[in-house]
């Protein structure tokens, strides 16, 4: 069931796009989400389409790939339509029953449904282009000037990317957890709530006690490998930028002057 | 209750791109009683084939039958052979849970519904037959040394009463002495209540003691299915396929292109040693 | 003085029960002194409990002496200004594959003590690649670890202590997880860092078959060294290693019952050939 999710899984393929720098990844992908809430008419959605299906070409993600992920999100978009259709008061367009639809209501829901499904598919292309520890590295790399406020961006990125890499793992276990459970009678399938939640605890407690030891060999395998926070160390990947990302920033805010300006005609 | 595999296929991840058959076309019989060892390298299926074998896995095609009923016919209570067909699994001792061994060993006869004096009945005789020192019982199961747990974990799955008990590599990461300490026990335990007792391993040599048959995996398919004596005569394409013969084998067939005469079915050290007394005239 | 040197080693842990008070204090390392020179193959043979792998914790300063002394390299590892110069000399692969892998990315894990020890990226890169090609990982340092087998996953690791140039690596119980092509594997690539790279290795395992090409064995029992010596005179105690919970190789045991049965064979047979050739020579001569 878990795999089914590929909202934003990464896609592997060699692009332009797949080959930029992290940090202009991130930075683009922010600037272009605020260009999305400042549009004021839909010549601006117009420029922002455009500019997203440009990257989407450049990226050699197949567009069915990006849409089989938005199937995770349709009952959200749907929901957040249906309230802004029924609920937003004004000018009465159509009534039937006691649900009635209105003018503003109309134009709320189709902006609402525009802009998020924008949102998500612009940063579901972010992760889909980048590797789970490119962007660890980018995220680190851009948070840098927050260290003086004493935030350990190191360290978070750190936990991140470990994170990242036990997640698989941790899963097989449940799953073989589980199986020995049944194996010994254990029923996760009926009864109601309360009884199903009790049915966790064979699985939980062997799962907790697994993570810890394997957090506990971890630090001391990282200590025997000199590991001391981020002080001194070196990158075996530094992020160095190229011509390529400096004309990226340069497409963005290209793209950032225009459509904002087409956007608040 | 025998059971029998008929034409069973399993393949991992069906409809994706990398669908892998991990059993092709097995087809065996364990009548009841029997001690079979189950020898394969990782990856060779062995696990997955005995997963199958207590319904955690749904072959892809192929028939099941436990006692003479097919365990994918819509009737089939999963439950009931889930009770008769124990599975200890790998490492077993990380599924204890309970803050008492005791009451860890009462989960599975309680999951099948018996009350709690039935279950703490079967619990004691579970204990028991794992040779773990009453004073334990009451001691929570993650202050036990490791062949301690392992043997709490074994009684979990054995308070349950299956008539087929299944352990998958139950020796995994003891020293030689606690290895040959469990399967001592296996051993005792089968000659004692005659139990069908599948032994997954990887190692040959362990198991050419204590075992009645041999069932070899090689890429999903049943290689070799036979006596030990017998299994162990193909030494050499066992070699090919990264699983080895007892030492014992090796010697004796040396042995025997030196020109002795020796019997080079044997396969224990005590029945290579009278072997090569009697080629030396002793 | 060796690369490593132990003098009265003692290592104590207090026992507490629920409530936490003291139960007692186990001694888990008991007076303890080796002596290990540059380029020896050490093995440490030892039940499970006998004490093995806290000694081996001690040589790369992730315990700390009770009483006595470590000295890894001539540096005394209770002091505290030497730890990463000691971890970065006696470097340490563990027992369980997974849980000492860090990165997501082969070569990546590889870099990872390189990368903390402060070394320039391009050297990074050249020293990920000559760790990869000695263990045999090469071809695959863009993998995943998680698609790797065990016996892959545990050369990756070794790859990732030999990126950081030590003198010395100590490998506790690296094969206990994996299955015999594994072991073979791990086995072979450690072999070859001794012999090949010069590295001292300090083995700790309880599976015989692997101490076979050892300079030097000890045994541990209690905390205690309880033999010491090659693998040929350890082996020909047959008794006594059974004594202290362990095994010998088949071969090693029938050489070892035919002599009790009378036939006049060697002590301390470790191979097959070894035991066809003597049987053999009694049969002619």
């Amino acid at each position: 069931m878990l795999r089914d999710i590929t909202l934003g899984q990464y896609y592997q393929t060699e692009s332009v796009i797949h080959r930029l720098d992290p940090r202009v990844k991130l930075g683009g992908t922010l600037l272009y989400i605020i260009s999305v809430f400042l549009f004021r008419n839909f010549l601006g959605y117009g420029v922002a389409a455009i500019f997203l299906a440009t990257v989407i070409g450049l990226s050699r993600v197949p567009f069915r790939f990006i849409v089989k992920g938005m199937k995770a999100i349709v009952f959200l978009l749907l929901i957040t339509v249906v309230f802004n259709l029924f609920l937003t008061p004004g000018t009465e367009l159509v009534s039937v029953w006691k649900l009635t639809v209105t003018v503003e209501g109309l134009r709320t829901a189709v902006t609402m449904a525009v802009r998020l499904t924008m949102l998500i598919i612009g940063s579901s292309l972010m992760t889909l282009t980048t590797t789970p520890n490119n962007l660890t590295d980018g995220m680190e790399s851009m948070m840098k000037p927050f260290k003086v406020f004493h935030v350990p961006v190191h360290e978070v990125a750190m936990i991140m990317s470990i994170a990242l890499r036990f997640i698989p793992i941790l899963l097989e276990e449940t799953d073989k957890i589980m199986k020995a459970q049944i194996a010994r009678g254990a029923d996760f399938e009926t009864g109601n709530i309360i009884k199903r939640a009790r049915a966790l605890v064979p699985i939980l407690v062997p799962l907790f006690i697994s993570a810890f030891r394997r957090a506990n060999d971890l630090a001391m395998a990282m200590e025997a490998r000199c590991y001391r926070g981020g002080e001194g160390r070196t990158k075996m990947k530094p992020l160095i930028y190229q011509r390529r990302d400096r004309l990226g920033y340069l497409c963005i805010f290209v793209y950032l002057v225009v459509s904002v300006a087409a956007g608040r005609l | 209750m025998p059971i029998i595999l008929d034409h069973v296929n399993y393949i991992y991840g069906e409809d994706g791109p990398l669908a892998v058959k991990a059993l092709d076309d097995v087809c065996l019989q364990i009548p009841d009683g029997q001690f079979v060892g189950i020898i394969g390298h990782t990856g060779s299926g062995k696990s997955t084939l005995v997963q199958h074998m207590n319904g955690l896995l749904k072959a892809t095609s192929g028939h099941i039958y436990f006692g003479g009923e097919d365990i994918y016919d819509k009737d089939f209570r999963m439950k009931k052979l889930r009770s008769k067909v124990g599975l200890v699994f790998q490492y077993p001792e990380h599924q204890l849970f309970e803050i008492d061994v005791f009451s860890d060993v009462c989960f599975g006869p309680k999951n099948l519904g018996m009350d709690q004096k039935e279950a703490e009945l079967k619990a004691f005789d579970a204990l028991r037959k794992v040779g773990l020192p009453a004073e334990l019982y009451y001691q929570s199961p993650f202050e036990l040394s490791g062949g301690q747990k392992r043997r709490a974990a074994i009684a979990g799955v054995l308070a349950m009463a299956p008539e087929v008990l299944i352990l998958d590599e139950p020796t995994a990461g003891l020293d030689p002495k606690g290895r040959d300490e469990i399967l001592h026990q296996i051993k005792e335990l089968q000659i004692q209540t005659g139990m069908t007792i599948l032994l997954v391993s990887h190692s040959m040599e362990d198991v050419a003691e204590y075992v009645d048959r041999i069932i070899v995996m090689n890429k999903g398919k049943v290689m070799y299915d036979d006596v030990p004596q017998k299994v162990f005569s193909h030494y050499r394409e066992l070699e090919e396929v990264g699983l080895a013969a007892p030492q014992v084998t090796y010697i004796l067939h040396a042995l025997k292109d030196r020109g002795f005469q020796v019997d080079e079915n044997a396969t224990t050290t005590d029945e290579a040693v009278e072997t090569i007394l009697r080629s030396l005239g002793k | 003085m060796g690369i490593i040197r132990t003098k009265e080693l003692v290592y104590e842990y207090i026992r507490r029960d629920e409530e936490g008070n003291v139960e007692g204090i186990t001694t888990a390392v008991d007076k303890v002194n080796l002596d290990v020179q540059a380029g020896e193959f050490i093995a440490i043979l030892g039940h499970n409990g006998s004490g093995k792998s806290t000694l081996a914790k001690h040589i790369n300063a992730i315990l700390n002496p009770t009483e006595g002394t470590v000295w890894v390299d001539g540096m005394d590892t209770a002091e505290e200004e030497h730890i990463w110069d000691i971890r970065q000399r006696a470097g340490m692969v563990f027992q369980n594959p997974d849980n000492q892998i860090i990165g997501q990315v082969v070569e990546e894990d590889v870099g990872f003590g390189p990368e903390n020890m402060g070394v320039p990226t391009k050297e990074i890169w050249e020293r990920v690649e000559e760790s990869l090609r000695a263990v045999g990982m090469y071809e695959y340092r863009r993998h995943s670890p998680n698609k790797l087998s065990g016996g892959q996953k545990q050369r990756v690791s070794i790859a990732g202590v030999l990126a950081m140039h030590p003198k010395c690596i100590v490998l506790d119980e690296p094969t206990a997880m994996l299955d015999p092509k594994g072991r073979k594997e791990v086995i072979r690539a450690v072999r070859g860092l001794n012999q090949v790279e010069g590295i001292t290795v300090v083995l700790i395992t309880h599976y015989m078959e692997e101490i076979i090409h050892a300079d030097r064995v000890f045994v541990m029992d209690n905390g205690r060294i309880a033999m010491e010596g090659t693998p040929r005179e350890i082996f020909s105690q047959v008794e006594r290693l059974k004594a202290l919970r362990l095994d010998v190789p088949q071969v090693t045991l029938l050489a070892h019952e035919l002599r009790e049965k009378g036939v006049r064979l060697p002590e301390g047979i470790l191979t097959v050939e070894e035991l066809a050739d003597a049987l053999a020579f009694l049969a002619e001569g």
